[in-house]
């Protein structure tokens, strides 16, 4: 499966990840590689078999509707960047 | 598109007139129900209103490196009880997945949401608008985490994030396009509303935004194919909701009128201007690249767990109504007006319990309704409890008072409080049944009118004058039939 360039710019800006000229070619080249060695897995036929999900026969884990956490504001904006009275601060954004 | 001439259409309320013809909405909503619970969905933190910043917050909610989601067992059995009153179908098992997008109130960069596979199918929501009931479908009801909070008021050049909401559980209840004007789409929210507040699966406080609709408005000539639909994200009132169907639709039907076309695009609704604004740009159109959240195993749960939840779930709006008007005899409007709220329909309950229900439902809804909303409280801040409510019933039923003089009683129950039979009894309110009394209080005003005697003889509609006037020289305490009778013995009509 070939991905173009336009394609590579779209998953990266959707990331939030910055790359060069350069770097979009490479990435071309490098995705279509993986797609392609993935898309091997369509050789096996998986019309009656239900997505894997575990392999150890597991059930999701529940926990009681109980407040056992919380209440450490100083901790949770520790290491932001910026902060003032236990909130975050961050760039403007306004939509 | 092409203004298509359709010779004979079905004369509907619901259409709205363009200068081409007459345009029909279509709404659809998906409402975004915060779950009642005391901790968030995948984390252990409070999910208290108004706590100081980032307080209710855990290493989980702010999603630092390494921290794992585990369920809340009740918010799980939240949504089912919510999937069983709306009469939808509970799927035994589904998947969370992640919804992947940036943004500064979401630490994870990315919502657990559910997508493909959610935990409750399709249901439906009865309501009634104008007299006409209509069955609304939902389309789907699943689970998914809150974002945080961004104040922007606070810094010229920075915004202020708040992570308390961050990882509450939220119910979204994704409804078909099956409604046809903003009326019909406030009657949907309203009884959506009331029915998660029977159950107690949400408190649907708009103001403090536990509850809040994202709106899907189209229009198109009846008949055509579905037109392009815009979203209006986020509206928090009732009100606000029927402002917005309305301008969206007018502008749509501007533009279309006007030869353009409408682009599909989230919209906010400003509350101050009443108008709808785009968000986002089209280019900028989300790709939310959604995929099984890998630290979540699938829900799976027993049938005969949610037989066990449905054995337990309290009547509901529907039910309850219908019960009103067969056993207390209601009309179904007052029936409706009582059962919106869970707590009216107790309160109700208990006045009418062992009497009369139109009389009860009638003090409920004109006399404590009215004296309530006057003052603006909620009916649990009643100063008349449904109690005392039942006393002064009582009173009247036994012929013990006039209803004149209960509403008098009301008023001092409710400015004072106390026993109403001993008020009546301390104060000298009782009715006068006597007809000895009455006869004496008769004689005098006919003595005194020698002139009106001679009218009414006449003009028997006169007589109302002569009530009035007994009635006034026994301070309202005259049993008015009494008083009619003897009246008409004496002045011989």
């Amino acid at each position: 499966m070939q991905v173009d360039e336009a394609t590579v710019r779209r998953i990266a800006r959707l990331a939030r990840i910055k790359i060069s000229d350069a770097e979009a070619k490479g990435l071309e080249t490098e995705l279509s590689g993986i797609l392609d060695w993935v898309k091997q897995l369509d050789e096996v036929d998986t019309a009656n078999v239900e997505p894997m999900t575990r392999v150890a026969a597991q059930t999701l884990k529940m926990r009681d509707d109980v407040v056992t956490d919380g209440e450490i504001a100083d901790q949770v904006t520790a290491n932001a960047p910026l902060a003032e009275d236990n909130f975050f601060v961050v760039p403007k954004v306004v939509e | 598109m092409n203004s298509q001439k359709i010779a004979e259409k079905p004369k509907s309320k619901n259409l709205i007139e363009g200068a081409t013809g007459d345009w029909e909405v279509i709404i659809g909503l998906e409402v975004h129900a915060q779950v009642a619970s005391n901790s968030k969905l995948f984390s252990g933190s409070s999910t208290g209103f108004g706590a100081p910043p980032n307080s209710h917050v855990s290493l989980v909610d702010a999603a630092m490196p390494g921290m794992l989601p585990v369920i809340n067992r009740e918010c799980v059995a939240q949504a089912i009880r919510t999937g069983l009153g709306l009469k939808a179908q509970i799927n035994n098992k589904s998947v969370f997945d992640r919804k992947n997008y940036f943004y500064p109130d979401l630490p994870q960069g990315y919502q657990i949401s559910q997508y493909k596979q959610p935990i409750v199918g399709e249901g439906a929501v009865e309501i009634s608008v104008d007299g006409e009931t209509l069955t609304v479908g939902v389309e789907r009801l699943h689970l998914e985490q809150d974002a945080g909070k961004s104040l922007h008021d606070q810094h010229p050049d920075y915004s202020y994030v708040d992570l308390n909401r961050s990882g509450v559980a939220l119910m979204e209840i994704v409804s078909k396009p099956d409604l046809r004007s903003s009326k019909q789409a406030q009657a949907y929210v309203t009884k959506l509303r009331s029915i998660l507040r029977y159950l107690g699966t949400s408190d649907g406080d708009m103001d403090k935004g536990n509850l809040r609709a994202d709106v899907n408005v189209s229009v198109r000539k009846p008949g055509d194919k579905l037109g392009t639909r815009c979203e209006i994200k986020n509206v928090n009132s009732i009100r606000f909701i029927g402002q917005a169907i309305e301008y969206e639709a007018r502008r749509q039907i501007d533009i279309i009128e006007d030869g353009g076309k409408i682009d599909q695009e989230t919209r906010l609704f400003d509350a101050v201007k009443g108008e709808t604004r785009s968000m986002r740009s089209k280019e900028e159109a989300h790709d939310y690249r959604y995929f099984p959240d890998p630290d979540l195993l699938p829900l799976e749960f027993s049938s005969e767990y949610v037989e066990e939840l449905k054995s337990k779930l309290p009547e509901l709006p529907d039910e309850k109504r219908a019960r009103f008007i067969k056993s207390f005899g209601l009309s179904a409007y007052d029936a409706d007006v009582l059962v919106a709220e869970r707590a009216s329909a107790d309160y109700f309950e208990k006045v009418a319990e062992g009497r009369d229900g139109k009389v009860a439902a009638n003090w409920v809804i004109n006399e404590l309704f009215g004296r309530l909303n006057k003052e603006t409280k909620a009916i649990e801040d009643s100063p008349v409890s449904a109690a005392q409510l039942g006393s002064i019933v009582d009173l009247i039923g036994s012929n013990a008072i006039s209803g004149k003089i209960a509403k008098d009683l009301f008023e001092i129950v409710w400015t004072e409080g106390g026993d109403p039979a001993d008020i009546v009894e301390k104060r000298g309110m009782k009715q006068v049944t006597d007809t000895g009394a009455i006869e004496k209080a008769v004689d005098a005003i006919i003595t005194a009118n020698p002139d009106k005697v001679e009218q009414v003889k006449a003009k028997p509609s006169m007589l109302g004058w002569f009530v009035g006037q007994v009635m006034k020289s026994t301070g309202g305490k005259a049993n008015p039939a009494a008083v009619n009778d003897i009246l008409k013995a004496k002045l011989g009509i």
